[in-house]
């Protein structure tokens, strides 16, 4: 159990904010914070890696407190157990994928972790390269790598797959999952991406303008428990055409183009570039075996 | 056959003062490129002195300092035996010092350029500033580092109004080349003040294009 509770003023593009949340986080789940950007996540997340002083707070992992600025208590990064999974990657660019594991091990810690990530993310035949020749989806996977070496106790990754293409996300979305399971981590994710994160997620936050205005199961808070739907899928509005007294919605689930037909009133709420729910009650779904 | 003397002084005083300006610029270039602190623009403003004053004028005040007439320059003699002026221990002091942008300033726009998430990467791994600072940033912050050295290392060799001022003309002690070419001149030896001209020429034009070979990456397949 994480017990948080932070306050700190902070500069945005849109003047000043108070950054004001206080949440419990429950062991083992991966929760994604959600929200329009300058909403205050980023802070949030380093204010927890104490890579960034709050002006009041208290931060409890399991048995041990972190900060409690009552007690003028704040342990530096260094004492904190976490892994950090930055945007950049911040791949340390003089020491090859190896090097940048072994490095990030404790001080007498067993080398057998390393070999046991690489073969996780899938990195053999790329562990003695430097990280400036691979490519974004190879980076993330040895940045993802590197967090765990030290086994953390709370796994934290700031927007990791935002830089990458839809079949690259799928995939490292499938190593996130594996290594949260395989290594009982807590995970706090920010993400933007509704699909990824109804994939991912356990709990969501939503924070806007420093604040918590929402939390719960992602499927509810994104479909305001309208549907009660056993089959349903989130994608992006891509393109609307009226056709005679109805519209053709092509919606873009995944990698896939799907029209959908819709009437007037709810074409009138929807605009290109919305996130959509696509479910279906009433008949039931064909199945076929795709190899 | 020319007193190789000035020469081989030149490049001992180039070199000390060289490892000694790295041991001092690398802490302090650090704290520039990340304190926040009011002192900072102060700071600042002394290492970046002798780019515009007069070479003359930094070891005229040196020069009264350290003599020995003088209340520090007499603490000094009596309590450490250090005597600064016309010594070879002065020369060093006042090329440091002379030559401390030419270290700083590369280095220090160097670790501000460097990504500050990689600082926080390597804290968040539990390694110490100390760790972070040697086996992190510095590694990445070679091209700096190089120029850094050059920089300082040819500035040094170049100098001739702070040296004459601290150190005078003393041969085999304070007579470095570019005072010597002087000297020469003076005496209307043109042959001798030639040859220590070209030797110091072809030496830092060597030294510059190597750098710029370097850290232009034309050497990449050879290194």
């Amino acid at each position: 159990m994480i017990e948080i509770s932070l306050q700190k003023k902070l500069k945005s593009s849109s003047g000043d904010m108070i950054l004001d949340v206080k949440l419990n986080i429950a062991k083992e789940k991966l929760v994604t914070l959600y929200g329009k950007s300058g909403a205050g996540k980023t802070s949030f997340l380093k204010i927890i890696a104490g890579l960034l002083n709050p002006d009041s707070g208290y931060i409890k992992v399991d048995n041990s407190i972190w900060l409690d600025t009552d007690k003028n208590l704040n342990l530096r990064p260094q004492k904190r157990n976490i892994g950090f999974v930055f945007q950049e990657y911040a791949l340390f660019p003089n020491m090859t994928v190896k090097e940048n594991l072994i490095f990030a091990m404790a001080k007498d810690q067993n080398k057998k972790i390393i070999q046991e990530l690489i073969d996780i993310v899938d990195l053999g035949n790329l562990q003695n390269r430097k990280p400036n020749t691979l490519s974004g989806g190879q980076k993330q996977r040895v940045a993802l790598a590197r967090a765990l070496v030290q086994k953390p106790q709370i796994l934290m990754l700031d927007e990791p797959l935002s830089a990458l293409d839809q079949e690259m996300r799928n995939k490292l979305q499938q190593y996130i999952l594996e290594v949260h399971k395989e290594y009982k981590l807590t995970t706090i994710l920010i993400s933007h991406d509704i699909s990824e994160i109804i994939k991912m997620s356990d709990y969501l936050i939503e924070i806007d303008h420093g604040k918590i205005i929402d939390q719960g199961l992602p499927m509810e808070i994104f479909t305001n428990n309208k549907v009660n739907a056993k089959f349903q899928f989130t994608g992006e509005v891509i393109n609307m055409v009226k056709q005679d007294f109805i519209f053709i919605i092509t919606v873009l689930i995944g990698k896939d183009l799907v029209k959908v037909v819709a009437d007037d009133n709810e074409a009138k709420r929807i605009k290109i570039g919305d996130k959509v729910l696509i479910a279906s009650k009433a008949f039931n779904p064909i199945i076929h075996k795709i190899d | 056959m020319i007193d190789w003397n000035p020469l081989i002084l030149t490049f001992k005083l180039a070199f000390i003062t060289t490892v000694l300006l790295l041991i001092i610029s690398i802490p302090l270039s650090y704290w520039l490129a990340f304190a926040k602190s009011k002192m900072k623009p102060v700071i600042e403003t002394f290492v970046s002195m002798p780019l515009v004053l007069p070479p003359t004028v930094l070891g005229f005040y040196m020069l009264i300092a350290f003599s020995p007439s003088n209340a520090f320059g007499n603490w000094l003699d009596e309590w450490l035996g250090l005597r600064l002026v016309f010594s070879f221990e002065g020369l060093v002091l006042a090329s440091v010092i002379y030559s401390l942008p030419f270290m700083v300033h590369p280095l220090q726009s160097g670790f501000a350029n460097l990504s500050p998430i990689l600082k926080d990467a390597s804290y968040v791994l539990g390694k110490s500033k100390m760790t972070t600072l040697f086996k992190v940033l510095l590694p990445n912050l070679k091209p700096s580092l190089l120029t850094g050295i050059v920089l300082a290392f040819a500035h040094t060799i170049g100098e001739f109004g702070v040296v004459l001022m601290i150190g005078g003309n003393i041969s085999g002690k304070t007579k470095v080349a570019s005072i010597a070419i002087y000297d020469e001149v003076e005496s209307l030896n043109y042959d001798v003040a030639n040859t220590y001209s070209l030797i110091l020429f072809a030496i830092t034009f060597v030294i510059l294009l190597l750098v710029y070979l370097v850290n232009g990456g034309y050497l990449k397949r050879f290194l």
